[in-house]
């Protein structure tokens, strides 16, 4: 185990280097000057030279990546062109918010997906299979965003069950306000998880050990209970640390539909205002949180099942 | 004499794949459903000129936010344009950017996962790094993040897309390639002394890029709704031209009087991804080797 591990955080840390230098790279050997973006089309070639000074972006790109490198090391993700506050200190206030719908996404996901796999692999080729498969098809078509106004529409125009959107002000209301967004960006990856999960139990289904358990007389619900779910636990957790990306990714999104003040708003503004430094240092926290939850989906897996320690 | 010996027997192998795999194709429910799908959505988007009631951009400002009506079957905008001219519009734009977008991440990451899979060593753990690299970042982060360095529209779009998708083609290709470069009929081509390039050709291609060609129907699905997303954040395909995501977004704000703007070009982007999809099943049926 300790040898598996020690190769996956090399190999995490590795990544996240890359990850670093790509998003470095991304803004920087860009055509567009950030300063003459900032400054606008009328200012003086004096001024966006001053600028471009003061942010350093008359430098060498290594030196610039440099600066970059150790300031990063010291907790420093830049500052932002627009608010002049730190990047770190906008990313702090926000991360929270991003982490919980992550957690609650990923939690209704497995929910969600889960139970739908089981049934349909336990009808395989009937109605009810067929059922859950197509609608998983029709999942994969699906924008989230469009989902999600479609929840509210239902949910909190028609039903007044659950805001609109917003965060609220008691933890009681942060729950109700994630409710919706969270279920919105687990639909992006529940469809992914269904079929996939659906093919892998259906294998458990037809394995061996499950005919001798049958043969015992033991009731088919706990048999897919106690039996071929629990199988299916590690298939689910390598296929959340697959898919997670995307999860993360679609809270951007989800964020920008029920009006959330999470980490993929701020890089929504950020772009929108053209704030470098902050569209970079936001970039990069939501890939670190991917590669850190990958690393520790991977371990988890491992420790479940010693036979991926040996691969 | 050996020459005729050997080409006899291929000419009937080839004759005889060609009509089983039609046979097969005509067979499967799944891929009929899809093709007749996405057939009549494609063959909606080509006849828009002469199936919308109205130009795309024509403004009644006498009907703003009307109900279904004849004059405007699907209703009109804030702006008073036809919605069902709008959404017909909206599926060229859509259908093409999609499958455009593919093409460059079909064929490079085609391309890659050969080269890795085949050569390794070096070369695969350096295309394999990449890899690893982009996958780190979240899709629509990546995504948003080029689109942003390059400018919102199509050329963002193809960018984007074109750094961000190939790596899923570089990963399927290399996996399948790692085991067709052990079989026998490769050892013995290159015994036979024949150059790389014609066995990746003719005997390592053919036999590895049947899982991308299923996965390009799932990956045009993924990338008609990132460009509609693209169009709901706005950062997609530029406004005045129609774009179902641009529709959905405009839609967003009139969901409580009327919720048919955002909810119908909803249904279109789901249906065309259902079309595309079933299509893509159905292909990975009937060309998975018996």
């Amino acid at each position: 185990m300790r040898s598996y591990a020690a190769r996956r955080l090399v190999a995490a840390v590795g990544v996240t280097l890359g990850v670093t230098v790509a998003t470095f790279l991304l803004l920087h050997v860009e055509p567009g000057d950030p300063a003459r973006l900032v400054l606008g089309e009328h200012a003086s070639p004096q001024a966006v030279a001053a600028l471009r000074r003061s942010w350093g972006l008359d430098r060498s790109l290594p030196s610039q990546f440099w600066r970059f490198l150790s300031g990063l090391l010291r907790g420093h993700l830049g500052k932002s062109y627009v608010y002049g506050v730190s990047a770190t200190s906008l990313i702090g206030q926000r991360i929270g918010v991003t982490l919980a719908l992550v957690a609650l996404a990923t939690l209704f996901a497995v929910v969600i997906a889960v139970p739908l796999a089981t049934l349909a692999a336990a009808r395989k080729e009937r109605p009810l299979d067929h059922l859950v498969r197509g609608l998983s098809v029709l999942g994969l078509g699906m924008p989230a965003f469009w989902f999600g106004i479609v929840l509210i529409e239902v949910f909190a125009v028609h039903l007044k069950l659950l805001p609109v959107g917003g965060w609220g002000s008691s933890p009681g209301q942060h729950l109700e306000g994630l409710v919706l967004p969270a279920l919105t960006a687990s639909f992006a990856i529940v469809p992914i998880l269904v079929r996939s999960l659906r093919v892998g139990m259906a294998e458990v289904l037809d394995a061996e050990f499950i005919a001798t358990v049958r043969s015992k007389g033991i009731g088919e619900v706990r048999v897919l209970l106690a039996h071929v779910a629990r199988n299916a636990l590690i298939p689910t957790l390598t296929l959340l640390g697959i898919n997670v990306a995307f999860l993360v990714g679609s809270t951007v999104i989800v964020e920008q539909v029920f009006d959330l003040n999470g980490l993929g708003s701020l890089l929504l503004d950020a772009i929108t205002n053209r704030d470098f430094p902050v569209v970079q240092a936001v970039t990069l926290v939501l890939a670190a949180i991917v590669v850190v939850l990958n690393l520790l989906t991977d371990l988890l897996a491992a420790r479940l099942d010693p036979r991926i320690r040996l691969r | 004499m050996s020459g005729a010996l050997l080409t006899a027997p291929q000419l009937e192998l080839e004759g005889a794949r060609m009509p089983s795999f039609w046979r097969r194709a005509r067979r499967s429910p799944t891929l009929l459903a899809g093709c007749t799908i996405t057939g009549l959505i494609v063959l909606a988007a080509i006849l828009a000129p002469i199936l919308s009631p109205d130009r795309p951009d024509q403004q009644d400002l006498f009907h703003i936010l009307s109900g279904f009506t004849w004059q405007h079957p699907l209703g009109t905008d804030e702006l008073g344009r036809d919605e069902l001219s709008r959404l017909l519009y909206a599926a060229r734009t859509d259908l093409k950017v999609g499958a455009l977008a593919v093409v460059f991440p079909f064929c490079f990451g085609t391309l890659m996962g050969t080269v890795a899979g085949y050569y390794g060593g070096l070369v695969d753990s350096i295309v394999m790094r990449v890899v690893d690299v982009v996958i780190a970042f979240p899709f629509y982060v990546l995504v948003i993040g080029l689109v942003f360095v390059v400018g919102p529209g199509e050329r963002g779009i193809y960018v984007a897309f074109a750094v961000a998708d190939w790596v899923v083609y570089a990963r399927t290709i290399r996996a399948s390639t790692l085991i067709v470069r052990e079989a026998d009929y490769v050892a013995a081509a290159r015994t036979g002394g024949i150059g790389d390039l014609r066995i990746l050709a003719r005997h390592v291609l053919p036999n590895t890029i049947t899982q991308a060609i299923v996965y390009v129907m799932n990956d045009i699905v993924l990338v008609i709704v990132a460009v509609v997303t693209l169009g709901y954040l706005g950062l997609g395909v530029q406004p005045p031209t129609p774009d179902w995501g641009a529709m959905i977004s405009d839609g967003q704000e009139f969901l409580t009087t009327r919720w048919t703007l955002s909810t119908i070009p909803g249904i279109a982007v789901v249906l065309t991804g259902l079309g595309l999809s079933l299509i893509g099943d159905g292909l990975a049926d009937v060309l998975r080797p018996r």
